[in-house]
């Protein structure tokens, strides 16, 4: 069963924290999970529920209770929404200094009602945002981070948390060594928002009050905006032929493009190829580009960093091609052709050609 | 401007990598390379100096073979080096590396420090907030343009999605920067020449040990992963390969 019978769901009256900080201390146990959501701008990020869906599956494995906590100056319409998964408490963290975002402020604020709450574990999504303030907030606090996490595992009581590294060539199992609280956050896709559960009824929610005093944020930012329109809009593509590395070198991109040519695809890259400017920015796929789905993603000298998997892995069917036959984009395709892609391409498009013609 | 940009050697991308006997570790015998964003992280600090004046430092940790990197960043222009050697230093958390890269620049007075966003082998994406957060600096992650001003300087921010967002900021201040922020230089033969006679300062782990202390993060084990897909390779020469590729693309994929 997961968490405690909700009988056993301690509540905490509503008002300042500073006031109650005391009562709090001897209240709250270190059995508890809290997953911070994120918000930009008054919407909730959708990669939150994959958050409350991975704080979800801890407690049903550990037996701990389930709490969430969303930071920013008006928050509580949101952590209304967040209220009705099934989660024991949604506290609304909340100073007019928290918008905008910056992680002066985010550090300082999740501080406080951390030092206050003290929590076993600290669930947040691997966003861009998390990481510029979670590493901060822990070390202000003496603790650490396992970021980037794509799975945990329950083994003897223990709790360890699976991360990629070497680019993905290799997983880790990785287990605090600190006191609580324990900071994880976890990649993009590591579990499923839809499988977030709904609750019986909605949790309740305890509106918390921070001081951020002066002069504790120093950044100052400026409104967020995109630069030039994206052009190309990859995630309605069918087919996608997708260059990396392998590719060497920039004319050699005119053989990638003739085959999306004859396949009738969007031609895409990873980071390195639109850093080098062989391709557009607008044609990267990945953490810092675009996500996408297609029917067939064709990946070729493409290594598979983590970075350019969590733009791509939800194609249909993936199909790689790579001289390296340890390269971690295997581990996720359907199909693996092991080899030079400049001896399989111009092979590859006459036979497309001739298909299509056949036709 | 006075910048201190932090670098980090990591094993060469298409490097086949094993699994060393406490299989908590890879093999080390391996070869290595620049960790590439901190390659972008250096090259801006090259940039910011022609722009402005001023001095490059580069620090890195690790045994004598991650010399190499301070090496070829002399070779590019920095000014001079910091090496915390010791085979100890690769085994440290991203809290401790911090530290240690704290103590050991104590007495300097840097305006900027530049990290790479991430790393290649551990890709915690950590180190450079932590060490804003010890010196009690400001900082600024994923960083794609920075451009002085009269109160410190102005920062263009990556978000995800292709947004972006400007910031002011303070100095002295700490930037993570993101790959693909300007053109690598190569080094030149005369700065080759030049690195020789670079000074480049050694910092035992004796002098550094009081400021870290034990991991607060523990590798349990590394192992390659366990394939969640069912994977079909496709085998021949080129020509069978593209024909029997195409063949599944009409028949099980149906996309032709």
């Amino acid at each position: 069963m997961w968490g405690r019978p909700p009988s056993a769901v301690r509540r905490a009256k509503p008002g300042n924290v500073l006031a109650r900080s005391k009562q709090l201390e001897a209240d709250f146990m270190s059995d508890t999970i809290l997953v911070v959501v994120e918000q930009r701008e008054g919407k909730l990020n959708r990669v939150s529920w994959e958050t409350i869906t991975a704080g979800q599956t801890i407690a049903a494995a550990t037996g701990w209770t389930l709490e969430a906590a969303i930071v920013g100056a008006s928050v509580s319409a949101l952590a209304a929404e967040v209220a009705a998964k099934k989660v024991a408490k949604v506290y609304a963290i909340e100073s007019p200094r928290l918008e905008p975002y910056t992680p002066d402020a985010f550090a300082a604020a999740l501080k406080q009602f951390l030092t206050t709450k003290r929590p076993q574990l600290v669930l947040m999504p691997h966003t861009y945002q998390v990481r510029d303030f979670v590493p901060k907030l822990a070390t202000a606090m003496g603790r650490t981070v396992i970021s980037d996490c794509i799975g945990f595992k329950h083994e003897h009581g223990k709790l360890v948390f699976t991360r990629q590294m070497f680019q993905g060539k290799f997983a880790a199992d990785v287990s605090f060594a600190s006191d609580a609280p324990w900071f994880v956050t976890f990649q993009n896709g590591a579990f499923r928002g839809d499988k977030a559960e709904a609750g019986v009824n909605a949790a309740p929610v305890e509106t918390v009050s921070i001081e951020i005093a002066d002069g504790v944020i120093r950044n100052k930012p400026q409104e967020v905006f995109k630069e030039a329109k994206q052009a190309v809009d990859l995630t309605q593509a069918e087919i996608i032929v997708s260059v990396g590395r392998g590719i060497k070198e920039q004319k050699n991109i005119e053989m990638a493009k003739q085959l999306a040519e004859v396949l009738g695809a969007e031609l895409a890259a990873s980071r390195p190829i639109c850093d080098s400017g062989w391709l557009p920015m607008d044609r990267q796929i990945g953490s810092s580009g675009q996500t996408v789905a297609p029917k067939l993603y064709l990946a070729l000298g493409i290594s598979g960093a983590i970075q350019h998997i969590v733009g791509m892995k939800g194609s249909r069917t993936i199909v790689a091609v790579n001289k390296d036959s340890e390269a971690p984009i295997f581990e996720i395709a359907d199909y693996a052709i092991v080899g030079n892609l400049f001896d399989i391409v111009p092979p590859l498009i006459e036979e497309v050609k001739r298909a299509k013609a056949g036709n | 401007m006075k910048i201190l940009v932090c670098m980090k050697q990591v094993p060469q991308k298409d490097a086949p990598l094993k699994l060393n006997e406490t299989a908590a570790w890879i093999r080390e015998d391996v070869s290595y390379e620049v960790n590439e964003p901190d390659a972008f992280a250096l090259e801006e600090s090259l940039r910011q100096k022609e722009k402005h004046g001023g001095e490059v430092v580069v620090i890195t940790s690790g045994p004598a073979r991650s010399q190499q990197v301070l090496r070829e960043a002399l070779a590019k222009g920095a000014d001079r080096a910091i090496h915390l050697e010791d085979n100890a230093f690769v085994a440290l958390d991203a809290f401790n590396t911090a530290k240690a890269f704290a103590a050991a620049i104590k007495d300097e007075k840097f305006d900027l420090i530049f990290t790479g966003l991430q790393s290649d082998d551990y890709g915690y994406a950590q180190t450079g907030v932590i060490l804003a957060e010890l010196l009690g600096w400001p900082h600024a992650t994923i960083i794609m343009q920075i451009e002085k001003t009269d109160a410190g300087i102005k920062v263009k921010r990556e978000l995800e999605a292709g947004f972006f967002q400007f910031v002011d900021m303070p100095l002295p201040a700490v930037l993570t920067i993101q790959s693909g922020i300007n053109k690598l230089r190569y080094a030149t033969l005369i700065g080759i020449k030049q690195a020789k006679n670079k000074p480049i300062r050694k910092v035992t782990l004796a002098e550094v040990q009081s400021a870290i202390g034990g991991n607060l993060q523990k590798i349990e084990r590394l192992y390659v992963p366990q394939k969640t897909k069912k994977t079909e390779h496709i085998e021949g020469t080129p020509s069978e390969i593209a024909k029997k590729l195409v063949d599944k693309l009409r028949n099980e994929i149906r996309v032709l």
